[in-house]
Order: C-alpha cells, then structure tokens, then sequence
C-alpha cells in the first residue's frame, strides 16, 4: 500500500518544498517513550541470558546426547503439530470466515479458548478427554489399543491443542480481508465451491496461511505445560527442549541457560530463513 | 480551545491514574512481606507472656502444606497479632528463591542438599535442624487392581510406572531405593515433581508411582498405599532453619519451636511423618 503511494500518486503530483515538511514529521515523544521501553523491556532478558551464559563450559554441556535428542524432539513434533494444524486449522477457518451457522460467533470464541487457557489446565483437559481413562480416550484404548499418555503421539496431540488457535485465527482474518467476489466469479464460472477454495482462495491467502504456520510452529516449539501434563517426561520419547530446561534449572542453572540458547538460536534461525521465503512477501 | 486542553489533561490523568494503579498491583506482590512485617505495633489484647506480633513467611517444600497449614491456625491462635504466610513449591526452587533475595524468614526444605544450596551461600542465621523425616510409597490404583506388593513388581514390562525426575528429591530417593535393590526400572515418565507423579496415579493414567508416604496419606482414597522394604535406604530428612536478614526474627523462632515441639510432631506424624 504504501509502496503505490510512494511511486504513483505522492511522486507524480508533488514537488519540492511542501513533501519535505509532509513526509518527516517529528516523531512524538508519547509514542517514541514508551516505545523504546516496550523494546528495551523485551530484549534485556535476552541479554541477560548472553551475558551470563557459561561460555567457557558450554561445548562440554552442549555435546550431551540428551541435548541433541531433546532438541531432535522438539523440531519433530513442532513441525508434525503445525502439519496437524494446517490440515484441520484451514478448513475451520474456512467455515468461520465464509460460512454463515446459528452460533458462528460462540464457536470462534471456543477456538480461542485455548490461548487462554493455562497450559497446564490444558493438559489435564486432554488427559480428561483423550487419556487412558477420559471421555474420548477409554474407547480409543478399548476399540483400536491406542493410549496417547506418555508417547510422542501425545506431545503432538498436546502442542496442537495449543498451538492450532494461532493459525486458525491468523487464516481467518486474512480470509474476512480477502475478497469473496473472487470466489464468487470462480463459481459462476461453473467452479464447484471446492474448487473454487483450492485453486482461488488457497493462492490467494497463502501469506496468510504462511504468517499463522510460523506463529503456530513457534507456539508449539516453546509448550511446556501441555506437553509436560498430557505426554509426562521421559527422554528420546516426550522430553521436549522446553521440559529439558525446565527440569535443568532445578539442579543445574548453567545448563538450562545452554540449553535455551541452542532453542533459542535454532528459533531465530529457522524463522529468519521463513522471513526471507515468504514474509516479505505479504 | 479550551476543553481541547481540558480533555488532554483528563486524559493524561486517566492514564496516569491506570500506569499508578498498574504499579500498585505489581509491587503488591513484592512488598506485602515486608509492610505487613512493619506494623509491629504492641498487641495489649494478648495476654501470652513473650509477646508476639507482626507476620513472617515460611518457605516450604510442598509435601508440608497440609501439616504446616494445621500448625499456622495452632500458631496464630496462640498468638493473636502475628500473621504466618507460606509460600509452597520445590524445594530447588524455594532455596534459588532464597539465594536471590526473597524475603523470607523460615525455610524448610526436603532434603539436607536443597537446604545446603542455602547454607553455603550464608543465607541461614542458624544451623539447621531436622524436624522430619520421610519415606517412600508405592502409590497404585485403588484396590490395587495389579496386584503390586514389591518395588520388583513394579518392573513387570505391562505396567505404566511413573517417578520423580532425579532433579527432585523423591526422585533421587527412588533411584537410591532402586539401586539398593539392585532393579531397574523403565518408567513411562519422569515427573517434575512428586504431586504431579501422584496425580498421575490419581488420573489413572499411570498404574503406580513412587511417591512419599504423605502424599499417598493426602490424596485420601484416590490411591492405595504399599509400604516396601527397600524404602528404609532412602529416607529423606527435612531441615528447617531461620534464614538470615529474616523479617520478624523472634516470630519466627517461636515457629520453628513450634514445629519442632511434641505439639507440632504430633500434627506431622499424623500426616505421615516419621520422627527425625
């Protein structure tokens, strides 16, 4: 949008003088402040965390199997929740945004539910509902032998729960901003209404459906309360990153604050490579 | 022009008003210690000899709560004007809490080597003493539908077993247990602390755990107890001490007396305790 502004009309029409004093406003005080603050606030952790990081002890903490594995988990079962996600998330965005049902408005609030939720309280939720002995889950053991509990499956299951809200709200919105008229030819053209989504909306909302993979993928990268009450802690098979530190920092500080760096740099790195991909785009 | 500026400053005063009220929630939590601490005024109502008053926070391992509530009611209706509060979690996290400053006056721990983090960092004003002891428990379903009656049972391939994580004193004490046994033993999960392993249990969703003979005690009928003899290599003491720099030293001392009294020993023991 700006871009247009910039090029076409400000360009073409304006001269000199009067779009110097137009185009550099001081910037207001009551905005730089706190603005400034809210950046400081966000990253001084971060610094402190580099500041006191045990560099010289660190490739002995670092070249622990149980890092790697830990590390291995999290970027599996991150990628497996926002996969679930994509899958059941588009569709559920899809009927909120372009559907009309008695109740829309009670649904989308329930889809939010989880971004609310404590984590934790989460975890038992799922326990309730799909653990060896929950509403859902006594027939799922009963019918097929399947027990979700202390298994990896679970820590999928556990990080989507949490982590699908992001991206079905994200998708939603870039669908409401897309225009339906779009869709509307498609299917006037003799499109079926799926086709229509497959071959019109899906490209047409990709940046969006980008933007809420990436938060959803981050938010399943850093659960812990889920993951840790519905999956348990065992290494190699639910012992994610953040549980990895977790239970680090109870006797061993320097190691959790190894550990964060290695998720914290993997983070950075595989969401700059995102950015660069798709992003900049939208 | 001028209820231009009437409504700026209104406004200004709203948000001031918000940011004051936001600082006052934030410091509520910090300093409630230390200003209920400061009203130290003389109670004329008591008639207790030493007189006491004014408030201390205890920092406790969680496996204390229901008998260190009991003896907070016994304390402060002993000696009106005085005020205890607790502050229940880990051990581990309790002791780092207390290295890095918080304003506590007691602090009992599960095990000598979480309250040695504290010590070697001079933050006690005494030696501290052992006030408890603990053992552990096979907690199972209840009726104990598999039959558990040995830590060897627990080994059986077919059973969901979870532990304390070795970071956390129980696990550190199943582990001793195990090793003394000479089995080992592949849970489902190692959980970060010993309520969340019962609860497991609790959930059904795990067959047993290796929790303390209090927890098994304080979760009622929701889980059935069974003592093994292996548990005898791995009793964990509690250490309880005055902390230095503690708010309200002589109230606190005269809490500390209280839990080591036969008074307080009988509320401990009742919850599962063995005598130190």
């Amino acid at each position: 949008m700006t871009k247009t502004d910039e090029s076409g009309a400000v360009t073409g029409t304006l001269t000199g003088g009067p779009r110097r004093r137009r185009f550099r406003p001081a910037v207001p005080l009551p905005l730089l402040l706190p603005g400034a603050v809210a950046l400081a606030f966000l990253l001084l952790p971060l610094v402190a965390l580099l500041v006191r990081a045990p560099w010289s002890s660190l490739p002995s903490l670092l070249t622990d199997t149980q890092v790697w594995q830990a590390l291995r988990l999290s970027l599996i079962c991150a990628t497996a929740a926002t996969g679930v996600s994509l899958v059941l998330g588009v569709p559920l965005a899809w009927l909120l945004a372009r559907t009309k049902f008695p109740g829309r408005g009670f649904v989308r609030a329930l889809v939010t539910l989880p971004l609310v939720l404590p984590p934790v309280v989460g975890g038992v939720a799922l326990l309730l509902a799909l653990g060896r002995n929950g509403v859902a889950g006594q027939w799922l053991d009963a019918w097929f032998g399947i027990t979700l509990p202390f298994t990896t499956a679970g820590v999928v299951v556990a990080e989507s729960f949490v982590a699908m809200p992001f991206l079905v709200i994200s998708v939603e919105g870039t669908l409401r901003a897309a225009d339906p008229r779009y869709e509307e030819a498609a299917t006037t053209l003799g499109a079926s209404r799926f086709t229509a989504f497959r071959r019109v909306t899906l490209p047409l909302i990709a940046p969006g459906i980008a933007a809420g993979a990436v938060l959803a993928w981050a938010r399943a990268l850093g659960e812990f309360g889920a993951t840790i009450t519905f999956a348990g802690n065992f290494p190699g098979r639910t012992q994610t990153m953040p549980l990895a530190v977790y239970l680090a920092l109870q006797n061993d500080p320097d190691a959790a604050i190894a550990l964060s760096l290695v998720l914290l740099t993997v983070s950075i790195a595989v969401l700059a490579a995102l950015r660069d991909r798709w992003m900049t785009a939208s | 022009m001028k209820t231009r500026s009437v409504r700026r400053t209104r406004r200004t005063l709203q948000v001031g008003g918000a940011s004051a009220v936001a600082l006052l929630a934030l410091s509520a939590c910090s300093s409630s210690a230390d200003d209920s601490s400061s009203t130290t005024k003389p109670d004329t109502s008591s008639t207790a000899t030493p007189k006491l008053s004014g408030s201390i926070t205890v920092f406790a391992a969680a496996s204390l709560k229901e008998s260190f509530t009991t003896l907070k009611a016994d304390f402060e209706k002993a000696h009106p004007g005085t005020e205890v509060n607790f502050s229940f979690g880990g051990s581990d996290t309790l002791a780092a809490q207390i290295t890095s400053g918080a304003p506590a006056s007691v602090f009992a721990a599960a095990s000598p080597r979480t309250m040695a983090m504290v010590t070697d960092r001079k933050d006690t004003a005494a030696t501290p003493a052992t006030f408890v002891r603990n053992q552990l428990e096979i907690a199972t379903l209840p009726g104990n539908p598999d039959k558990i009656s040995s830590l060897k049972d627990l080994t059986q391939s077919s059973l969901k077993v979870v532990l304390c994580d070795r970071t956390v004193p129980c696990g550190a004490a199943a582990q001793k247990a195990l090793d003394a046994a000479k089995l080992k033993l592949t849970p489902v999960s190692y959980e970060e602390d010993v309520k969340s392993a019962l609860n497991k249990v609790v959930l059904k969703e795990a067959d047993a755990a290796v929790v303390y003979r209090t927890d098994v005690k304080a979760a009622g009928g929701k889980v059935e107890g069974v003592e093994f003899p292996e548990s005898a290599d791995a009793i964990n003491a509690y250490p309880i001490a005055l902390l230095k720099n503690a708010p309200n030293p002589t109230v606190a001392k005269a809490f500390i007396a209280l839990v080591r009294s036969p008074e307080g020993q009988r509320v401990l023991n009742a919850a599962g305790f063995l005598k130190p």
